[in-house]
């Protein structure tokens, strides 16, 4: 038997259940790998190896007596640091929540547990996960596996690197605006942002609450469809998310969609786009092609991708975004006052409102507190009907926009970044050239729309490439079924880390 | 289209943020608004004039619970991350001062 954290979380499920191996075994073997190479990576703000045990050794006691196990039974699994557990701490890698316990377990990790899931730990990510290379945490930030000197993405840059880098068998994460889908491309791992709706947000730290969305981030598409279905369902306690029955999303996987329709969204092929990318993206066009698919062109206009001469991109969908997002944001960060929970200065102040504005000065990072200050502004009075309801509209437009597109085809093909991963302290100095990472993520959570990042290869420096599959409303089995399609036939070199066997 | 992103409206934006924030942090942050902003000016290149504002990406409704008693925090749960408590409850300084 091959390394045990080689093996996918599908296959490791079998491997247990069979008893080729245990959930103890299994789990072990995570926690060496963790403090072995996770000093070099840093994904995790906190490993619960004690408590990770005990679950693995209660897993293999309900084997030896023959009870059921869930579908997840001894599969170690990484959870992102914004997901509330009544175990440790739940941080969101903000000075205002170090030391932060929450008294309820968000839904989704629930029901992890409930699948025989092992939870190994939290893990690092941008403060309160507004960024795109998890540079912002208060913890210091992530590594790449495949280049430490790059950033892994962001938000959820920790989970995509304990993924990439055998520290997990997978993990979970959030995407407001891209946040699993980038750092899945650019760490080379397989990432859903599921529809709004989906996945109950119970527990989820709120960031843009119309956005937000919870997901699996997986060495392959089984892995992310075997999580994608654990974890979505109505939910009581989220009144946005949609009593709607969960297909067996396995369950399908393997059967290939009879004349497919691919939509190739030309204002994402343009010139804002690194040529590598574009040229696996064609590559993965001819894959689909040789599978009897056809490949339409198709318009997104409101999600155009401009130039301008110094080469600086523009699109409406990043503009609408940084106004919605950070209007959402404004409202849900009101909630961190130094009273209830979290950060309280320590500094003697004479009334409320000095506690207030102390406290949250000095326990929010610069990010946040400029996202917060630009929520606030587009709310504010005088600038309301300019801004937030100009943005608001601007986000119909662009929902039309993929409702049409939607009509010609089945599915959209598009990139998930402009460039493979780039080094630290390339974009910290000016927030707008951060924001436009996300270029090519944003339109999907704006329109509420199901996104399956992708790997599609590898540059000729050895980064890995992401594609991302775009699909209407709850068709998420769709787009695993067409993604396994391009996993099964493109014949892709490994996506394992050099890293990992040269520290072994 | 966009106003004048200065010292002084970042200062009261500042305020309405209850954000305690240096001048130096002031000035960087008029600074990152007023180039954020200008971006954000795209928008108004679109005529949205019959576009109705999209607030959720999918249609939301009421969700009615009946009323029954379910399980709720305790007072010591709700209150084990608060910084300062007094029995049951949160503490703060005063927040009404002794002058009329």
């Amino acid at each position: 038997m091959s390394q045990l954290t080689d093996l996918t979380a599908r296959r490791l499920a079998v491997a247990v259940a069979d008893g080729q191996t245990s959930a103890v075994e299994a789990t072990q073997a995570y926690l060496d790998a963790i403090a072995s190479r996770d000093q070099a990576i840093s994904a995790y703000n906190e490993t619960f190896a004690e408590r990770a045990i005990q679950q693995a050794r209660s897993i293999d006691e309900a084997r030896a007596k023959g009870a059921a196990l869930g579908p997840l039974a001894g599969v170690p699994i990484a959870i992102k640091d914004n997901l509330a557990t009544t175990f440790g701490r739940t941080t969101c890698s903000s000075k205002m929540l170090a030391d932060f316990r929450a008294p309820y377990t968000a839904t989704a990790v629930a029901k992890l547990e409930a699948a025989g899931a092992v939870i190994l730990g939290k893990t690092n990510m941008d403060e309160f996960a507004m960024g795109s290379s998890t540079e912002n945490s208060a913890l210091g930030p992530t590594r790449n596996p495949w280049d430490t000197g790059r950033v892994p993405g962001g938000s959820s840059g920790g989970s995509a690197a304990a993924v990439a880098a055998r520290l997990a068998a997978a993990a979970i994460g959030s995407d407001t605006g891209g946040s699993i889908r980038q750092p899945a491309a650019f760490c080379g791992v397989v990432g859903l942002k599921p529809t709004y709706g989906r996945v109950s947000r119970y527990g989820l730290v709120a960031y843009g609450s119309s956005l937000d969305q919870i997901g699996p981030m997986t060495r392959d598409v089984a892995d992310a469809a075997l999580l994608a279905g654990v974890i979505a369902g109505g939910d009581p306690r989220d009144s946005t998310c949609v009593d709607q029955s969960v297909p067996d999303y396995l369950a399908s996987l393997e059967t290939p969609i009879d004349g497919l329709r691919i939509g190739r969204p030309s204002e994402f092929f343009s010139e804002a786009l690194d040529g590598e990318i574009a040229a696996a993206i064609e590559q993965a066009c001819q894959v689909y092609r040789s599978l009897g698919a056809t490949i339409v062109d198709v318009s997104l206009p409101h999600s155009r991708i401009d130039v301008d001469a110094k080469g600086q991109l523009s699109s409406y969908a990043v503009a609408a975004y940084y106004v919605v997002a950070t209007a959402e944001a404004s409202s849900n960060l009101a909630r961190y006052d130094g009273v209830h929970y979290g950060h309280r200065t320590e500094d003697k102040v004479d009334d409320i409102v000095a506690l207030y504005s102390r406290s949250r000065g000095e326990g929010f990072g610069d990010e946040v507190k400029r996202r917060i200050m630009l929520g606030t502004f587009a709310l504010s009075s005088g600038y309301y009907d300019a801004y937030y309801n100009k943005a608001l509209k601007v986000r119909r437009l662009i929902k039309n926009d993929f409702d049409t597109a939607l009509t010609a085809c089945d599915v959209l093909l598009a990139p998930v970044t402009p460039t493979p991963a780039f080094e630290f302290g390339e974009k910290t100095d000016d927030p707008l050239q951060m924001y436009l990472a996300d270029v090519y993520t944003i339109s999907a959570n704006l329109a509420g729309l199901p996104a399956l990042a992708i790997p599609a290869g590898l540059s000729a420096a050895g980064l890995p490439i992401g594609m991302q599959l775009i699909g209407p409303v709850f068709s998420e089995e769709t787009l695993f079924r067409a993604a396994a399609m391009f996993e099964q036939a493109a014949n892709l070199p490994d996506m394992k880390p050099p890293m990992i066997d040269e520290s072994s | 289209m966009s106003p004048k992103i200065d010292f002084d409206l970042t200062r009261h934006i500042g305020l309405l943020s209850r954000l305690e924030l240096s001048d130096d942090e002031v000035q960087a942050l008029a600074d990152h608004l007023a180039h954020i902003l200008q971006y954000v000016d795209k928008l108004q290149e679109l005529d949205t004039d019959n576009v109705e504002p999209m607030a959720h990406a999918v249609a939301i409704h009421n969700v009615l619970a009946d009323d029954v008693i379910g399980q709720s925090l305790t007072p010591d749960a709700a209150l084990a991350n608060a910084p300062q408590r007094d029995g049951d409850f949160f503490k703060v300084p005063k927040v009404i001062g002794d002058s009329q």
